[in-house]
């Protein structure tokens, strides 16, 4: 039998194919991962629970919204853009003596405004007509108000900001050992100036 | 001076371009493996998310349960209105459908994963709060209560005004 000699495929359009193909996948990808605000909605209501405490005046941060996006802060009208400076005011003020005293608190120390930190509740009233995105925009101000206020101590504690070390916690990688030095720290910070966000069901007018 | 200009008139010699495929074909693998083709199709239009700052990353997919909410998109605005409804997997529902749609997909993760599921919400941001608290209501009903409002990463006083 005579030997043939294949003959060469022709590879020159190889580089279009792949190309094409390249610029495909590079129009359908997203890599994202998403992100946003976490939350933990209170558990439901059980029959016969005890009557919830009494909570000062001086203790609770009203912040309410109407369903045209006005905001109600402590029944005067604020713009969004100072409410977090408002919410970290009323957390830090620590005018408590004796065994409510607030040690590392630097606030104004205003005898009208909230005790402790730990005892001071943000309380956010929205209306059934409020905008997401507004809803979003005041939850994210308060969050920010505590992280601003934790950061501080955390920086004059540990001289690592809390957010950060709260990202290397959370982050996927981090080993375990790091995560157990981080814990004590975080949970140290965590009961300085607690996360007291209370949300009412919203009212329809 | 004859001697510089012969050297000048060598032709200059084509780049290879043999190994071009191959480095496209890399970058090909690369597109191919961070591709995400999307699993659901959206029957609402697509959200405009809201912005914020104080944002965490949601990591582990596997463990997310998304509920989406806003105005049906055109084509089925003639079926379900213009008025904001969510969507819970492939189809268009009713905020008392939520319970039904957590147990079923807490059945398809194992038990020892159920208290790390986390339900996120990807809301248009002109939506009333009213469908959100309702749909917050029926999660603490069956007790899903990790909860993430999915956002944009951005400055929110400046963004959402």
């Amino acid at each position: 039998m005579a030997k043939r000699n294949a003959p060469e495929v022709n590879a020159g359009s190889m580089a279009d194919i792949a190309f094409l193909l390249l610029i495909f996948f590079l129009v359908t990808t997203t890599i994202e991962t998403d992100s946003g605000i976490s939350r933990k909605l209170p558990p439901k209501l059980e029959e016969n629970q005890p009557p919830p405490p009494i909570i000062k005046q001086r203790n609770l941060f009203v912040v309410n919204v109407n369903a045209n996006d006005d905001l109600l802060v402590e029944d005067e009208s604020m713009d969004l853009k100072d409410l977090r400076a408002a919410a970290v005011k009323f957390l830090d003020n620590g005018a408590g003596t004796g065994d409510e005293a607030c040690s590392y608190c630097q606030g104004a120390k205003d005898p009208a405004s909230s005790v402790n930190p730990s005892i001071a509740i943000i309380s956010l009233v929205n209306n059934r007509g409020t905008s997401y995105k507004r809803y979003i925009s005041v939850q994210n101000e308060l969050v920010a108000a505590y992280n601003e206020l934790r950061d501080r101590e955390s920086m004059k504690m540990y001289n690592v900001p809390f957010t950060e070390m709260e990202k290397t916690y959370t982050t996927p990688g981090t080993s375990s050992s790091i995560k157990d030095k981080l814990r004590p720290k975080l949970e140290r910070i965590r009961e300085m100036y607690p996360e007291k966000l209370s949300e009412a069901e919203p009212k329809s007018n | 001076m004859a001697k510089f200009t012969k050297k000048k008139s060598g032709d200059l010699p084509a780049v290879n371009t043999a190994s071009l495929p191959d480095i496209v074909f890399m970058l090909l693998f690369f597109f191919m493996v961070a591709t995400t083709m999307r699993e659901t199709t959206l029957k609402i239009q697509n959200p405009k998310l809201p912005t914020a700052n104080q944002i965490e990353k949601l990591d582990k997919k596997d463990l997310i349960m998304y509920i989406y909410a806003g105005k049906p998109s055109q084509r089925y605005q003639s079926t379900y209105g213009t008025e904001a409804k969510i969507q819970l997997n492939d189809k268009l529902a009713d905020v008392n459908d939520i319970p039904g749609f957590i147990y079923e997909e807490r059945a398809t993760k194992r038990e020892e994963l159920l208290p790390l599921l986390t339900t996120a919400l990807k809301v248009d941001g002109d939506t009333n709060m009213g469908l959100v608290s309702d749909i917050k209501q029926k999660l603490r009903d069956v007790d899903a209560l990790k909860l993430n409002y999915v956002t944009k990463n951005g400055n929110a006083v400046e963004a959402n005004n």
